[in-house]
């Protein structure tokens, strides 16, 4: 099927048109956000303190007097960007670690599987404020962190994926003609799998956003005073009792988000004939 | 065959054992760079308290004398509370058992039964408000349903309090009654996983031959319910069970963070803030430990319940 006929038959289903008009919205308002915000977002004011939603302040102000609308606009930046380079690093070791053992097979594949099984049963919160307390908070330690630990589950799905191809006749075709491994990975087993991935991409994109926007909350993940909206909701919990509107819109921000990229890849993968793989929880 | 699925339950703690003696390892600095602070900088005072540490010792030496303490039961000493770090994570980790206990213990009927009654019902208004429910709840983070449960039921309900205020040694009541709100969030993510996964067994089994034949013999609907399909929908979902529940030790760090709740995930986090660096290392490998009981208490069971597991290789 062709691409534009995927994403017709996507944007047919009620679903996948909420979904992709969601992320493709987020996506915009990101992008477009420094140029629309109405306020600086960081700009404080002593008299402008807890303001309740207004004319002025359509979200209302934080309890530093910053307006939360400006903040909220462009809370998912930083979130969004860190979650992209880390999914692609989780999708590019991922991937080429699981579809890699599934051809080799044997002792490897079982030793390299133990070890894959372990990592997975330590908390990915742990492991990665284990890794932040030794190389600091910031994107650049957040990336290869993010990109390491969610990269696991993406093995077993790569490898389950492949293993349905490993035995057939055009890879052992393949085999026997004397190709080299790397060529029939790429070519014989690679765009068998390539739509599961793509699904699979989807779907870690949106639990490292998540899983970002939970460090930034922890205080582990973008540095104050960024506006985050992780870390928008941290600020505000204090004081959500006499101004809910501090917390709510970045919830509402985040959640819209989230669910609209779960939207979109439960079409894509309905549209693209791929098991949505049971959910790995993510946070 | 339960033979072999505990000796890989075994392998699989001893890997976890390395992986974080060598993550921790890895890291720049160590206990005693991490424990002493500025005073480091003293040659002498670094040394002496590496020795007294043992840290001069090659590493897998270090390695097998920490995994032989461990397995007799010896989790070693916290550098900065210096105290034996059994005595502190003992209390924490029964105060974390009773939150996630009571949460798995809730949340996994609720959602066996609601997802069964989607999958009967499925695409009529019932299935579709409650999965629907279930997928925002999925992709909610922790923090955002617990702070969004504070706000509700705390601050314009008042029902109850938004922190926990209990110590670490406070009786198990006290905390059982502090439990509702953190262990409702820790719950509603994995309900939503098992009842959609329960959702969807249940309608794959109501297509399958042997539900048909049952109708066509006239069966009734009642006995085709409970025979026919409970059994077979749930089957499947057993192992994900397991490794839901397992996960939720990754929501723990999380809400009780939020919550304040005194347990091993808000330990976790004051350790690696601490860089204590011990405590780090028990923790993780009980987080481990937990994980492979967990899992594999679920492969039993689904062996047990369904004979057909029993002669594939696990």
């Amino acid at each position: 099927m062709s691409a534009r006929a995927v994403l017709r038959t996507v944007l047919a289903q009620r679903s996948g048109a909420v979904g992709v008009g969601l992320v493709v919205a987020h996506v915009a308002l990101a992008m477009a956000a420094p140029l629309l915000v109405p306020h600086d977002p960081t700009a404080q004011s002593a008299e402008m303190i807890l303001q309740a939603p207004g004319w002025m302040h359509p979200f209302g102000t934080d309890r530093l007097g910053r307006d939360v609308l400006s903040r909220a606009m462009l809370g998912g930046r930083d979130a969004m960007l860190i979650a992209t380079l880390a999914t692609l690093v989780a999708m590019v070791w991922g991937t080429g670690l699981g579809l890699f053992v599934a051809l080799v097979g044997g002792r490897l594949d079982a030793f390299a599987m133990r070890i894959v099984d372990a990592l997975m049963s330590i908390p990915w919160v742990l492991t990665v404020m284990i890794f932040v307390a030794a190389l600091g908070v910031g994107a650049m330690a957040l990336i290869p962190v993010l990109g390491f630990s969610y990269g696991l589950s993406v093995v077993y799905i790569a490898r389950a994926a492949a293993l349905d191809f490993v035995a057939r006749d055009f890879v052992q075709a393949a085999q026997a003609r004397g190709e080299r491994r790397s060529t029939i990975l790429w070519r014989e087993i690679m765009p068998n799998v390539r739509d599961t991935l793509a699904v699979q991409g989807a779907m870690q994109w949106s639990w490292i956003l998540l899983g970002v926007s939970s460090l930034s909350f922890l205080g582990l993940g973008v540095a104050p005073p960024a506006s985050d909206w992780g870390l928008m909701i941290a600020d505000g919990r204090g004081v959500m009792q006499l101004a809910p509107w501090t917390v709510l819109w970045p919830m509402t921000m985040l959640s819209s988000l989230i669910v609209g990229v779960n939207l979109a890849a439960d079409a894509f993968a309905r549209a693209l004939g791929v098991d949505r793989a049971p959910g790995v929880v993510a946070t | 065959m339960i033979l072999g699925r505990l000796g890989a339950a075994w392998i699989t703690l001893l890997v976890i054992a390395m992986v974080v003696f060598a993550g921790v390892e890895m890291m720049p600095g160590d206990a005693c760079t991490a424990h002493l602070g500025r005073d480091a900088a003293r040659a002498e005072v670094l040394e002496s308290c590496r020795t007294r540490m043992g840290l001069n010792r090659p590493a897998a030496e270090r390695f097998f004398a920490w995994a032989g303490n461990l397995a007799q039961g010896d989790l070693g000493v916290s550098m900065k509370r210096e105290r034996p770090i059994a005595d502190i994570v003992l209390p924490r980790l029964r105060n974390t058992l009773i939150l996630a206990g009571a949460a798995a213990l809730a949340g996994v009927p609720l959602a066996i039964l609601l997802g069964f009654l989607c999958g009967l019902a499925r695409e009529r208004p019932f299935d579709i408000g409650v999965s629907t429910v279930a997928l925002v709840a999925m992709t909610m983070p922790e923090f955002v349903v617990a702070s969004l449960l504070i706000l509700i039921f705390s601050i314009w309900l008042g029902w109850s309090t938004g922190v926990v205020t209990a110590a670490y040694d406070a009786p198990a009541l006290t905390l059982l009654l502090a439990t509702p709100l953190p262990a409702v969030t820790l719950a509603l993510v994995f309900i939503a996983h098992i009842l959609r996964m329960v959702r969807s067994s249940v309608i794959d089994t109501l297509g399958a031959d042997f539900v048909l034949m049952a109708r066509m013999k006239g069966v009734p609907e009642r006995r085709i319910v409970l025979r026919h399909l409970l059994p077979n929908a749930i089957l499947p979902s057993i192992s994900l069970i397991g490794l839901t529940l397992a996960w939720l030790l990754s929501g723990v760090v999380i809400v009780e963070s939020v919550f304040n709740y005194p347990g091993m995930g808000r330990l976790a986090v004051n350790a690696v803030a601490d860089r204590d660096l011990p405590l780090v290392q028990a923790i993780a490998l009980l987080f481990g430990l937990f994980y492979v009981l967990t899992t594999l208490a679920s492969d039993l069971v689904a062996m047990s319940l369904n004979p057909r597991l029993r002669t594939q290789r696990g």
